[in-house]
């Protein structure tokens, strides 16, 4: 592809057709996307017509634009959020300093690694998704899956852009190698161990970006506070798009969840017409619930606290100014700790040690809300059997709790309990069976697979009925 | 009194494991366990305690275990190979502390280097997970270092960028010296906190082989038994090594053939070191079934473990006096056996431990004196001992003699290579040579003449004499006399371990001092603690 052409199909405000390095990079870059998106992204759906929103500008509507579309010729854009030119650091060492436009030496590796460990995720997660659109519940369903797809193909392009002209012939480099891992390959594997789980079925899916995507929003959260000003901005603009995924998500299990609900107000069990019983639901929510709580890192963190020190990573809407010290100096924080004699104790440890404890408790917050919600819709179908959110301490692998064995209820328990009763608690073989076999594969618009109610209404205004994906 | 005795049925922090000619020595640190409490040694970092276990399963693969051609030293934990020394034992350890556990870690890769280039028995280091600081200088005393190609495990020396301090065990040397790695992009390698992975590791030099994490273990294992195949057969059956304890009295040590009596008020340590009593082994066939208590062993195990005390328990004393007892025949006698079967993979090996606790003895950061008195016997590796000292002090007695055996001709050579003859007499290598050849017995006056000793005292002036120079070297600037005498002992051209032990003492002694490592707002102090270092940013 000619430079003319790239500039062409690559919306942007960066720039673009006067930055000489970052068209040259690009040219590179993009071909080896494509086979990537080729070879990796969702299979077999790339010759159908696909009725998706495109970002083609940051301002009012401009990142809502919708058409049909062949998945290959989407136009992956590079956007910066708007900001004030004189935008100042608001937390940290550096406060009241002139925000960076450009990577200052010091914390350059710094970034790099953060920037590498984001944008790994997002091909990541399109990875683990390929062959569901072989078993899509519906074509709306399916359109879903292909947008959030898409996207996320788009995040990992704002990860590249910054790589490709903020750090030089290194971040070429790992923007390279971000196309070579593989979600789940043994010997190339993503860097983050939740984003090579497998998503095989559309609970899965769901769940997925209801809890995996939802840390995305408050890592990228994080990220949108930085001093590095074109990471903040990036991911400012990248944190509209996650919105969506995560309304995806949080709506899908919401329908599953409904679903069940009416075949058991109807009296019936939902096993025996193809949808899931709640306790299965409950089993996918608390794995994918704690695998996502494992990525936020280590709850007492040096390398947090020196992410935050350096300016690199805010508080989640740390600029809303809702914190009181922005420098967060002279305060603890206080964290459970299991001891070894299988109790619980408080230990006060200083606050920007405990920056991902921090991060990670307005995650669970919103993950509250949303099981509430979905709750809710039982309660109004008269089924008074709950979605309940496991405890933080639950089924960790990263962190303070890894290590030890915790119930649910977040009560320590032992190594014989845990053996009795994890497949009370955690997806078993059979559960997984049983799912797959409700993935019935539905395309006929306006029809729904058994185990998921209809959503209230279509995207962009288009009825429910809406032909979202024209196959060829 | 700090143990330094360890089993490998009950460690902690390392599984070994021996299958046929192959050993594996896995790390897998005991969070919950380290030598002082106050910190976890998350990660597979480590502190004494891990690097005592460490030196314990060395000694034992060379004396238990002649059988092993390789080991292979890999982690047990998936998610770290070795995270280096454990940064808040630092941060929380006193100076002379840091200094002194660096510079144990240091003998212990050196023990492994050793083991490698004189006793047939080579490391493959296996880097399955993140590998940093210490964890890389562990690696970099190994004969092989295979990385795991994961897109994910690094090597690094992240002390510079991440600490403010340098990798205290050897890693700067080693990555030049020994691998010798471009000096260049051994500067860059050692800025960046994160390191290198996979094939610019590779690239660079700084690893030999990389793996698919798939392969990885099968590779190791089959380059394991290629190079164990590769190597000639030492011996079928080892020796048990029984523990050494000492009887402590107050500040007395009283071991079988080594006793430490600590003076502390006038800050000095006199080390009595004993010849052989009774009957010993002649051949290597004699000293498997003596095993461990045969004097040539016992003696030497006994002193490193009696410097060992000295250095982390008596910080204070400043002047270490040593005296010499026995028979000078039978420990000739002794020496001579070993020399003659030295081909029989025990004598070996007990020669070149006496030579490593002879080296540990070169690197005490005290003065050391030798006292020729009467009683004293000066003879083969306390002779060696004896000119081993920053001063000789002879008595004027025809019946005290200095006797030189057949060890000092190079089987127990310091630690920059040199014999301590030669390195004594830089200026004349004819009379070095001169006195190796001849291996004579030199009555005191006939001694001085050959230029053994410092001062020939006469009987009459011995007591007041000896006094004083004790007492006036306990009165100068302890720091100021570790930086000389370091420079002082050791003579003529450098070599990697020399210059690991010289930069060690001088560059990370003076760093660990420096308020941008230690102070306040230093960056060893403030790793991990919520504020970042500050730094004086004059160049010194």
């Amino acid at each position: 592809m000619s430079i003319v052409d790239l500039e062409a199909k690559i919306p942007n405000n960066v720039g673009l057709r006067e930055n000489k390095r970052l068209m040259m990079a690009l040219e590179k870059w993009q071909p080896k996307f494509l086979d990537w998106w080729a070879n990796m992204g969702p299979s077999d759906f790339n010759q159908d017509q696909v009725y998706l929103r495109t970002a083609i500008g940051v301002g009012q509507g401009g990142w809502a634009h919708f058409d049909y579309v062949k998945m290959p010729d989407y136009r992956w854009g590079i956007f910066l959020a708007d900001g004030p030119d004189d935008r100042k650091i608001h937390f940290g060492d550096n406060v009241g300093e002139k925000a960076w436009p450009e990577v200052p030496g010091e914390f350059r590796n710094r970034l790099r690694r953060l920037i590498v460990t984001q944008g790994d995720t997002e091909p990541a997660s399109v990875e683990q998704q390929r062959m569901l659109g072989h078993c899509c519940p519906s074509l709306y369903d399916l359109r879903s899956l292909f947008q959030v797809n898409v996207e996320e193909g788009r995040h990992l392009w704002a990860m590249v852009y910054l790589l490709q002209t903020h750090f030089g012939a290194d971040g070429r480099d790992e923007a390279e190698a971000m196309l070579e891992r593989h979600s789940g390959d043994q010997d190339n594997p993503r860097i983050l161990q939740a984003f090579n789980y497998p998503v095989n079925n559309w609970l899965d899916f769901f769940c997925f970006t209801a809890f995996m995507d939802r840390d995305g929003k408050y890592q990228l959260a994080s990220l949108a506070e930085s001093s590095f000003d074109p990471l903040a901005r990036t991911t400012q603009f990248m944190l509209a798009e996650e919105a969506y995924h995560l309304q995806t998500g949080e709506n899908g299990v919401g329908r599953i969840v409904k679903r069940t609900g009416e075949i058991m107000a109807e009296g019936k069990d939902p096993r025996t017409v193809g949808a899931i019983p709640l306790d299965v639901i409950q089993r996918y929510v608390n794995f994918w619930f704690t695998g996502s709580m494992d990525l936020f890192g280590g709850e007492d963190s040096t390398n947090a606290a020196e992410a935050f020190a350096m300016g690199l990573k805010g508080r989640y809407r740390e600029s809303d100014g809702i914190y009181k010290d922005p420098k967060a100096l002279n305060a603890n924080y206080s964290l459970e700790m299991p001891t070894e004699d299988g109790k619980i104790e408080k230990k006060d440890i200083p606050l920007r040690r405990a920056m991902n404890a921090v991060l990670l408790d307005a995650y669970i917050a919103d993950c509250k809300r949303i099981v509430e919600r979905w709750n809710r819709d039982l309660d109004k179908l008269g089924v008074h059997q709950h979605i309940q959110l496991p405890d933080h301490k639950f089924n960790r692998h990263q962190g303070v709790y890894a290590g030890f064995r915790f119930n649910p209820a977040g009560e320590i328990i032992d190594e014989a309990t845990w053996t009795k009763h994890h497949t009370d608690w955690l997806p078993t073989q059979a559960d997984r069976d049983y799912v797959q076999s409700c993935m019935v594969h539905v395309t006929e618009p306006g029809k729904f697979a058994n185990y998921i109610a209809p959503p209230p209404q279509g995207v962009n205004n288009q009825p429910i009925e809406f032909e979202y994906v024209k196959f060829h | 009194m700090t143990d330094f005795n360890r089993h490998p049925s009950s460690y902690h922090h390392w599984q070994l494991q021996i299958d046929g000619d192959i050993a594996q020595l896995r790390m897998n640190v005991d969070s919950e366990h380290p030598f002082k409490e106050g910190y976890e040694l998350k990660l597979n970092s480590y502190d004494l305690g891990v690097d005592i276990e460490l030196a314990d399963a060395i000694q034992r693969l060379r004396f238990e275990h002649p059988e092993v051609k390789v080991v292979v030293v890999g982690s047990a934990q998936e998610r770290a190979f070795c995270a280096g020394a454990n940064i808040r034992m630092l941060a929380a350890s006193t100076h002379p502390f840091k200094v002194n556990f660096c510079k144990y870690t240091n003998e212990t890769r050196l023990s492994l280097e050793d083991a490698s280039e004189h006793s047939g028995l080579k490391a493959i280091c296996a880097i399955n997970a993140a590998c940093a600081g210490g964890g890389y200088e562990l690696a970099l005393a190994c004969d092989e270092i295979h990385l795991v190609n994961d897109n994910n495990s690094a090597v690094s020396l992240p002390e510079v960028p991440l600490l403010g301090v340098l990798p205290g065990t050897g890693g700067l040397t080693r990555l030049v010296d020994k691998r010798k790695v471009r000096r260049d992009r051994a500067d860059v390698f050692c800025t960046m906190a994160e390191g290198m992975r996979g094939k610019k590791a590779l690239g660079w030099g700084l690893v030999d082989a990389i793996w698919p994490k798939s392969q990885f273990n099968d590779k190791v294992d089959a380059r394991a038994r290629e190079l164990a195949a590769s190597l000639p057969d030492k011996g079928k059956k080892g020796i048990e090594l029984e523990p050494i304890n000492a009887q402590r009295d107050g500040d007395t040590y009283t071991y079988t053939h080594v006793k430490v009596e600590v003076d502390a008020a006038r800050r000095l340590a006199t080390v009595t070191v004993t010849g052989p009593t009774g009957p010993q082994p002649k051949t290597g066939a004699d000293y498997e079934k003596a095993g461990s208590a045969a004097w040539a062993l016992r003696c030497f195990r006994e002193l490193d473990d009696a410097l060992l005390q000295l250095r982390f328990d008596h910080e204070q004393v400043g002047l270490i006096v040593l005296q010499t007892r026995g028979d000078a025949a039978a420990i000739l006698q002794v020496e001579k056996d070993l020399v003659a079967d030295r081909g029989h993979w025990l004598c070996n090996e007990i020669l070149l431990q006496m030579a490593r606790t002879l080296r540990r003895w070169d690197l005490m950061a005290r003065s050391t004196y030798a006292l020729v008195g009467e009683g004293s016997c000066a003879a083969g590796a306390f002779f060696e001992m004896t000119i081993g000292c920053d001063r000789v002090y002879l008595l004027d007695d025809e019946n005290v003699k200095m006797t030189i055996g057949p060890l000092s001709d190079g089987l127990l050579p310091m630690s920059h290579g040199l014999t301590r003859l030669n390195n004594r007499f830089l200026a004349m290598p004819e009379q070095a040579a001169k006195l190796a050849k001849e291996q004579g017995s030199y009555a005191s006056a006939d001694a001085d003449e050959q230029g053994l000793c410092t001062y020939l005292l006469d009987p009459i002036d011995w007591d007041d004499d000896v006094r004083i120079a004790l007492e006036e070297r306990v009165s100068l600037s302890p720091d100021a006399l570790t930086g000389m005498e370091a420079s002082l002992r050791f003579g003529g051209a450098e070599n990697c371990d020399s210059k690991i032990f010289g930069r060690l003492s001088a560059w990370q002694n003076w760093i660990f001092t420096r308020p941008n490592a230690t102070g306040e707002e230093g960056a060893l102090t403030r790793y991990g603690a919520p504020e970042s270092a500050k730094f004086d940013w004059r160049r010194t």
